[in-house]
C-alpha cells in the first residue's frame, strides 16, 4: 500500500502552497468544481469512507443529511483533537495544510456552505500559526473567498482556536464554544445537519476525513473502496503510544492485524516487558489484553471484541504498569473534563474517581469493585454527550478484566494501611451472641 | 431539623466559595466612555469579531488577547473584554472560568503545561511535572501546571513550554527548560515537535519526480 495522507509527508516546504501544487495539489478542487453538487456526494458514498474523529459515521452519508435548500450553512472542521492518545490530526495540520484545506473547501462546495471554521485547539500553537499562514496564501491564489476560480463558488475560511476543554471535541460542545459559549453539549436531535452553527445546517467532520477527500476525488470513490476492508474502507491514521519503542503515527492499510501494528510497526514493549493490556481506540474505548492481539484492526472487528476503533489511537499498556494506577489517571481525567451539564457524568466521575483513591489508599473493600461497576452503568447512556460514557467503558472493562488484580492491590494496600484482612462477606460473620 | 452543611467536598468551579453579595444586581454592559481599553487590544478583539457571522464567537479569541496582554483573566481584563463586545462581564466570566488556558488567578508570565496524562504518565510524567515545579521553586515567573493529554504522545513525556512542544524530556531537562527560559533562549531545539520527522517510514519516502499525483 502506498501512502495515503501520509505521501511524503516530511518533504519540506509541503506547507507552502507552490509546494503542494507542484504534487498535483489543489487539482481535486478544480476538478470538483466542475461537477454538479450531488456528483461529489455520491463518489464520498461510494468511497465507504467513515468519520476518523471517533463515531465512525458514514461521510457521504452525512454529508447528504445536509438540506439543499439555498439557506446559511456551515461547514467546520473537529481540529480539537483532545482525545487522549491521539496526535494524528497534529502531524497531518503541521505537515500538509493544505490538504486539509483543499478537503474543506470541496466539502463546502458539495453541501453548499459559504462559511466554514477549523476549531483547533487551543494548546496547538506551532499548528494554528502554520493553517492560518496556509488559509492567507489559499485565499491570495483565489481557492479560498468570492467566485472560487470562476465557479460562482463562494467560501470563508477562519481558523478559531479553543482554550483547553476535552468537551469541544464533542460535536455539539464544539459548536456552542465556536458560538463562544462554555463548550456544554446540546441535546440531540436536533442533529447538526439540520441546527447547528448558529441554528443553521451544519457538516461538522474531523481533520482526517476532510483531509481524505482530495486522495478520493483524485483515485475516484470506487477505487479508494477497495482498500481496506468490507465496511471498513481506506486507510487511517494510527497514533500509537505508551509502552512501545517508537511511539508515532503510522498510516495503516484498515483490516491490519493488531499485533503488526503494536509490534511490527511500533517495537512493541522494550525488551523483556509484556503487553498487559490495550486501548484500541484512545482511552474512551474498553480495554483489550494480549489476547487480542491478532485481532484485525477495523470498525466492526473491534466493535464485535466489545470497543471499538474511536480516534485509532492505540495506547499500550506494558506488564509494569499497574491497573489501579491506570484507572485512576484516567478517572480523574475524564472528572475534570466533564462539564457539569448532566448529573450521571459529573457525580459518576467525581464519585469514581473516589472509589478508585480509596483502593489507592488502601480504605476500600472488594466490595468497593461492585459499587465502582454499578455507577459505570448508570452512566452509560444517560448523559447528553459520551464523556460520561467515554470513561465508565474503559473503567468497567479493567474492573471486569482485571477484578483479580484489583482485589490484590486492596488487600495489600489494607495490609500496609494496618487495616489488617477485608472483613468477611455478612453471611459468613459469626452470629453475634447477645 | 439539623442543618444541612452544603458543599463542604467543595466544588470544581474556581472561585465558588468566593465571598457574594446576593443583594448586589448583576453588572450591566460595561459604558465604554467610562472603561478604558488599550486601543491595540480594542482593535484585535474588533477584527477578531469581524470574522465571524454573530460576534460573540469571537469570545474566546478576544480573551486569549486579553490574557496576553493582562497576563491572567483580571476582572479589568474581564471588564475590557465586556466592553469591546458590548455583553455582561458574568457572560465573559462564565466563558473565562470554563477553559483551562484561560488563567483566574495571577500566574507568572512562563508557562509550562507538563502533560500528566495517561500516555505520558505511563512514561514517566508525574516525575517529570514534580522536576519542573522543583526546578523552577521559588520563582514568581514561572506558571507550571500539570495539564491534560496535549495531543503528543509520541513524544511522551512531554510538557508545553510558553506553546512550544517539547519532549521525550528527561527529568534532568526540566532544569535545562527553566534556565533557558530564564535567559530568554529556545528551550532544547533538538527535542522540539518542529524538529520531529514522521514516525512512519512510508511518510518519507525519497521524493520522486516522475509522478505527478499525490497518491
Amino acid at each position: 500500500m502506498s501512502a495515503i495522507l501520509f505521501d511524503r509527508i516530511d518533504e519540506p516546504g509541503l506547507n507552502d502552497i507552490a509546494v503542494y501544487e507542484k504534487r498535483g495539489g489543489y487539482e481535486a478542487l478544480k476538478k470538483a468544481l466542475t461537477v454538479p453538487t450531488a456528483g461529489i456526494i455520491e463518489e464520498l458514498k461510494a468511497s465507504g469512507l467513515r468519520g476518523r474523529g471517533g463515531a465512525g459515521f458514514p461521510l457521504g452519508t452525512k454529508a447528504s443529511f445536509i438540506p439543499t435548500a439555498d439557506i446559511d450553512k456551515y461547514l467546520v472542521c473537529n481540529a480539537d483533537e483532545s482525545e487522549p492518545g491521539t496526535f494524528k490530526d497534529r502531524e497531518l495540520m503541521q505537515k500538509n495544510p493544505h490538504l486539509l484545506i483543499e478537503g474543506m473547501i470541496i466539502a463546502a462546495y458539495a453541501v453548499g456552505a459559504n462559511r466554514s471554521f477549523i476549531y483547533i485547539r487551543g494548546e496547538y500553537e506551532l499548528q494554528a500559526n502554520i493553517l492560518e499562514e496556509a488559509i492567507a496564501q489559499a485565499k491570495a491564489s483565489g481557492y479560498i473567498g468570492e467566485n472560487i476560480l470562476g465557479s460562482g463558488f463562494s467560501l470563508d475560511l477562519v481558523l478559531h482556536r479553543g482554550a483547553g476543554a476535552y468537551i469541544c471535541g464533542e460535536e455539539t460542545g464544539l459548536l456552542d464554544s465556536l458560538e463562544g459559549k462554555r463548550g456544554n453539549p446540546r441535546l440531540k436531535p436536533p442533529f447538526p445537519a439540520n441546527q447547528g452553527l448558529f441554528q443553521g445546517p451544519t457538516l461538522i467532520n474531523n481533520v482526517e476525513t476532510l483531509a481524505t477527500i482530495p486522495p478520493i476525488l483524485r483515485m475516484g470513490g470506487s477505487e479508494y473502496a477497495k482498500l481496506g476492508v468490507e465496511n471498513s474502507a481506506g486507510t487511517k491514521l494510527v497514533s500509537i503510544s505508551g509502552n512501545v519503542q517508537r511511539p508515532g503515527n503510522y498510516e495503516i492499510e484498515l483490516g491490519m492485524s493488531s499485533r503488526d501494528i503494536i509490534y511490527g510497526l511500533a517495537g512493541g514493549p522494550d525488551e523483556g516487558r509484556t503487553v498487559k493490556f490495550w486501548f484500541p481506540g484512545g482511552s474512551s474505548s474498553p480495554v483489550l489484553t494480549a489476547d487480542d492481539l491478532d485481532l484485525a484492526y477495523d470498525f466492526d472487528t473491534l466493535a464485535k471484541a466489545g470497543t471499538m476503533l474511536g480516534s485509532g489511537a492505540i495506547i499500550v499498556v506494558d506488564d509494569t504498569n499497574s491497573v489501579v494506577d491506570v484507572a485512576l489517571t484516567l478517572a480523574s481525567f475524564y472528572k475534570h473534563e466533564s462539564c457539569g451539564k448532566c448529573t450521571p457524568c459529573r457525580e459518576g466521575t467525581t464519585w469514581t474517581v473516589k472509589m478508585l483513591q480509596r483502593i489507592q489508599d488502601g480504605e476500600a473493600t472488594p466490595m468497593d469493585l461492585d459499587i465502582i461497576s454499578s455507577v459505570q452503568e448508570q452512566i452509560i447512556g444517560n448523559c447528553l454527550c459520551v464523556l460520561g460514557d467515554a470513561m465508565a467503558m474503559p473503567v468497567s472493562s479493567l474492573v471486569t478484566k482485571f477484578r483479580a488484580e484489583f482485589e490484590e492491590h486492596i488487600e495489600a494496600a489494607r495490609e500496609r494501611n494496618g487495616l489488617g484482612m477485608t472483613p468477611p462477606p455478612a453471611s459468613e460473620e459469626p452470629a453475634l451472641s447477645l | 431539623m439539623t442543618e444541612v452543611t452544603r458543599f463542604t467536598h467543595g466544588s470544581r468551579i474556581p472561585g465558588w466559595d468566593d465571598a457574594v453579595d446576593p443583594d448586589k444586581a448583576p453588572a450591566p454592559v460595561p459604558d465604554a466612555a467610562t472603561t478604558p481599553v488599550p486601543a491595540e487590544l480594542r482593535q484585535e478583539i474588533e477584527a477578531e469579531m469581524a470574522k465571524y457571522p454573530v460576534s460573540r464567537s469571537a469570545l474566546i479569541p478576544a480573551l486569549h488577547a486579553a490574557q496576553r496582554v493582562h497576563g491572567w483573566c483580571s476582572p479589568e481584563a474581564i471588564e475590557q473584554v465586556a466592553t469591546v463586545m458590548g455583553i455582561t462581564p458574568g457572560e465573559v466570566a462564565a466563558v473565562a472560568t470554563f477553559y483551562d488556558m484561560f488563567e483566574t488567578k495571577p500566574v507568572g508570565r512562563q508557562t509550562i503545561y507538563v502533560c500528566t496524562n495517561i500516555s505520558c504518565s505511563l512514561r514517566g510524567g508525574d516525575k517529570i511535572l514534580a522536576a519542573m515545579k522543583a526546578a523552577a521553586e521559588g520563582d514568581a515567573d514561572f506558571n507550571i501546571r500539570g495539564f491534560e493529554c496535549l495531543g503528543a504522545c509520541d513524544m511522551a513525556p512531554m510538557a508545553s513550554v510558553n506553546g512550544d512542544f517539547v519532549g521525550p524530556l528527561e527529568p534532568a531537562d526540566c532544569a535545562q527548560i527553566v534556565s533557558d527560559l530564564k535567559g530568554g533562549l529556545e528551550v532544547i531545539p533538538s527535542k522540539q515537535l518542529r524538529a520531529r520527522p514522521c514516525a512512519d517510514p512510508a511518510g518519507n519516502v525519497a521524493v520522486t519526480s516522475n509522478e505527478g499525483g499525490q497518491s
